[in-house]
């Protein structure tokens, strides 16, 4: 229970940090929203107006402490730019990121597991060797231009493909898929390379240790020392690595939603950073620190089950 | 165990039922995505479009927005009480008819009959009176515009006739009553312009999804008879150009602009158009800042900078040289010739720079903006031809967002690039020179002459003569060179075959009106 408490009270310290900090640097920022958002058309009634219409006229600490004001209320406030509330734009886009996420997220874990444990099995045979080439490869390669690479070779050649925008789940699944494979692929391939890895190591740093030498010699068979036994020991710094992946898959969709032009999280960031739009971009960091502290909550806990000994203190 | 193995296998069934229902669901869906494709293709029954644009409105409703972006979209949805045409002249829209008064005061206009909003209300002379005030202020809330500040006050005398009298002559007051400086706006609408834009335009608001894209529909009870074609236009926001002809090559979009150097990729298999776009691409001084106060200086680079090669790698060919402040796309306007007068000479550029004291050239800055690779590039070529007379450039790229408010706003510069986006009238296209007026002079050009041209132009109600002082006014431009004039880029627009009508405005526009597949 105070495990529980402590967390909670941990998230609060940590969201109220970081919206200091953002607070601060985007007061540090030159460029000026209002003027970014209307361009060299404006006449300078129209950005006074404006200006003190969404009260960017008033003092610093009165606009921060209005903002925090409503983030108790579940209130974030409203964009500059779309002029719109900072709650719907997320929502509108929350579905996308999760799932291109959780698609990335799944391929990391259908093919880096498997492929991790094959490869200890075989160390140092020329499988494992293909393998290891490959996947080091695979850690170098940039996403964003893999994306491209998807995009001109996969996308544009592929029917069941499209390269442009994002069809709701809701609408069709198949659309949907067509829409959020690249992308998710486009994640996870430099990710699946480095827990193949990670998972390879681990099961291999078990395989040396006494307990493996006992139960092999005790007869048991290869699939049950493995499975039941390397496995479930080698599991956690297999989580670990889990918990920092899942946090650069999140920041991940960031640079490929720009790539496919999918409407997420991401592409939000960039377009509020770049017309700084302060609520916008507070909210969607917002999004992104709950969501990274969430992961480590949730991977703490899973520690505890994956290894009874761990107590959640 | 037992227990929990049979929990297991009933956990088991149920994934298996859902992967089935999926995949069933997936299977009706997949016949319906199809039939959406084909639509896609054979578009000729469709009469659907969709365009690309590099990013979203500033604001939907006419008269918050004031990025030439949002006009180009919105104006589909919006008419005032005249339309700008593509020569840049105007002609009657929600009004039918008007009259000057002798003194140039008083315009009287007769309202067009038989007008309804998207909503299906008739148009009445209370939305007329509603859209002018709320742009002056008079309602209670702030004023939106300056355009207006020279109007005395407004009435109507009928149903149908509506007033506005002015302070002062002013010949280029119509081109304020057009959609881009006053939309004419329903009266039951009010407090819901931005959320949900109702107008009398050709096309009617769906759906507006922020960064991702703007829906419009046809507006059945359109004035104009058998007009639009289209049932659908769908804007679709993109920043991206390279992307974007990936996206036309894929029929993900119908309509883009395309970068100069992507044009034989996409030329056979689609149309490419080229419009003047009516803007002016200029390298421009901080008038005030040592040593660019100096005519000589200002002459100098002019003679040393080679708009050709500009030209040619920045924009593969497709622009339009100019001398001043103006497009040929202007017509009548535009003085002709004055493009060859600054033809490149280093020798020439040199003895200038020595005649005003710097026959050893200077060193200086320009501040470029990121937000379009054009700027930068540019500004490369400029570098290097400035070396050759000796002065010595250095180049820093800022974001648009510190480029407006330093360098436009701020007039914190030495030397910068940018292009002027294009207006309808000759007036707006050169009134940014006029040394009152701070708000766009980032020039900080003060000349008594130009001021007292464009001042006098307003009180001038005969065209030819208008057309005289303007011509002058770009002479003036031209002598004075606040600005190296280098071109009026086209804009190349790459279209799937079947799409027909598109029209070019002098201004940001995507008209579709008339835009059909056949």
């Amino acid at each position: 229970m105070f495990f529980y408490l402590r967390r909670i009270i941990l998230l609060f310290i940590t969201v109220a940090l970081v919206s200091v900090i953002t607070f601060a640097v985007f007061q540090v920022l030159p460029g000026d929203p209002i003027r970014t958002m209307l361009g060299t058309e404006a006449d300078e009634t129209q950005i006074e107006n404006l200006r003190s219409e969404l009260g960017l006229d008033r003092p610093l600490y009165e606009q921060y402490f209005t903002w925090i004001k409503g983030l108790f209320t579940g209130d974030l406030g409203n964009s500059i730019r779309f002029s719109m509330p900072v709650s719907t734009l997320l929502m509108e886009r929350l579905p996308v990121t999760l799932s291109v996420a959780s698609i990335a997220l799944l391929i990391v874990l259908l093919v880096a597991l498997p492929l991790g444990i094959f490869a200890a099995r075989r160390k140092n045979k020329a499988s494992d060797v293909v393998l290891s080439s490959v996947t080091q490869l695979g850690m170098a390669v940039p996403s964003f231009w893999l994306g491209m690479i998807f995009i001109l070779y996969i996308g544009m050649n592929v029917d069941f493909f499209r390269i442009n925008g994002y069809i709701p789940w809701t609408e069709s699944i198949q659309g949907a898929l067509s829409t959020l494979l690249l992308p998710a692929l486009t994640i996870a391939i430099p990710q699946v390379a480095v827990k193949f890895r990670y998972v390879r190591t681990s099961i291999l740093e078990q395989v040396q240790l006494d307990y493996v030498r006992t139960i092999r010699s005790k007869g048991l068979p290869e699939k049950i020392v493995v499975y039941k036994h390397i496995l479930k020991n080698a599991m956690i710094p297999i989580l670990t690595i889990f918990g920092l992946i899942t946090a650069e898959i999140v920041a991940g969709t960031i640079i490929v939603e720009q790539v496919f032009a999918l409407p997420g999280i991401g592409q939000l960031l960039i377009t509020s950073i770049s017309n700084r739009d302060f609520p916008l971009v507070q909210g969607i960091v917002m999004y992104i620190t709950v969501a990274v502290v969430c992961i480590n909550f949730l991977v703490d806990i899973l520690y505890s089950v994956v290894d009874p000994r761990i107590r959640l203190r | 165990m037992l227990k929990r193995k049979c929990w297991l296998s009933f956990v088991l069934v149920c994934v298996l039922f859902l992967i089935g229902a999926c995949s069933n669901s997936e299977g009706d869906n997949s016949s319906t995505a199809m039939s959406g494709d084909t639509n896609g293709q054979s578009s000729s029954q469709a009469q659907e479009i969709r365009v690309r644009i590099n990013d979203d409105p500033d604001f939907l409703d006419p008269h918050h927005a004031t990025a030439s972006i949002s006009f180009q979209m919105i104006l589909n949805m919006f008419e005032g009480l005249f339309i700008p045409k593509q020569d840049g002249s105007l002609t009657e829209g929600v009004a039918e008819s008007y009259e000057v008064s002798d003194d140039g005061l008083t315009y009287t206009f007769k309202i067009r009959e038989g007008i309804t909003f998207h909503n299906g209300e008739d148009l009445t002379i209370d939305d007329i009176m509603y859209t002018f005030e709320r742009l002056m202020g008079l309602a209670g809330g702030e004023k939106l515009s300056n355009n207006f500040d020279n109007v005395d006050s407004i009435d109507t005398l009928d149903d149908t006739t509506f007033v506005m009298t002015l302070k002062e002559p002013n010949s280029n007051f119509l081109y304020s009553l057009t959609a881009l400086q006053s939309a004419i706006i329903p009266k039951s609408n009010d407090g819901k312009h931005n959320e949900n834009p109702i107008g009398t335009g050709p096309f009617a608001f769906v759906n507006y999804s922020p960064g991702s894209s703007l829906e419009l529909k046809k507006h059945e009870g359109y004035w104009q008879e058998g007009l639009p074609y289209l049932e659908k236009v769908n804007f679709i926001f993109q920043s991206d150009d390279q992307a974007a002809v990936m996206n036309l090559l894929a029929n993900e979009v119908n309509l883009t602009g395309i970068p100069g150097h992507r044009v034989s990729e996409v030329e056979g298999n689609y149309n490419v158009s080229h419009q003047n776009n009516n803007s002016s691409l200029i390298i421009t001084f901080n008038g005030d800042k040592e040593p660019f106060n100096d005519v000589k200086v200002r002459q100098a680079i002019n003679y040393a900078i080679n708009k050709q090669d500009i030209i040619d790698s920045v924009f593969s060919g497709y622009a339009t040289p100019i001398g001043s402040n103006m497009s040929p796309a202007m017509g009548d306007y535009y003085l002709d010739g004055l493009q060859e007068v600054y033809n490149r000479d280093v020798e020439k550029a040199k003895e200038l720079l020595a005649e005003a004291g710097y026959p050893n050239g200077f060193s200086t800055k320009i501040t470029v903006s990121s937000h379009n690779d054009i700027y930068s590039s540019i500004a490369q070529i400029a570098v290097e031809n400035l070396k050759e007379i000796g002065i010595d450039v250095e180049i820093e790229v800022v974001e648009w967002g510190i480029w407006l408010e330093r360098v436009y706003s701020g007039r914190d510069y030495e030397m910068t690039t940018i292009d002027l986006t294009g207006r309808p009238s000759a007036y707006e296209v050169l009134n940014n020179y006029i040394s009152e007026n701070d708000a766009e002079n980032f020039f900080l050009f003060d000349n008594e002459e130009f001021d007292q041209v464009m001042s006098d132009v307003l009180l001038e109600s005969n065209r030819d003569k208008q057309i005289e002082y303007y011509q002058r006014a770009q002479e003036i431009l031209n002598e004075q060179v606040p600005a190296v004039y280098i071109a009026d880029y086209q804009i190349l627009w790459g279209s799937t075959n079947n799409i027909t009508g598109l029209k070019s405005y002098p201004f940001w526009f995507h008209d579709m009106k008339e835009v059909k597949f056949e």
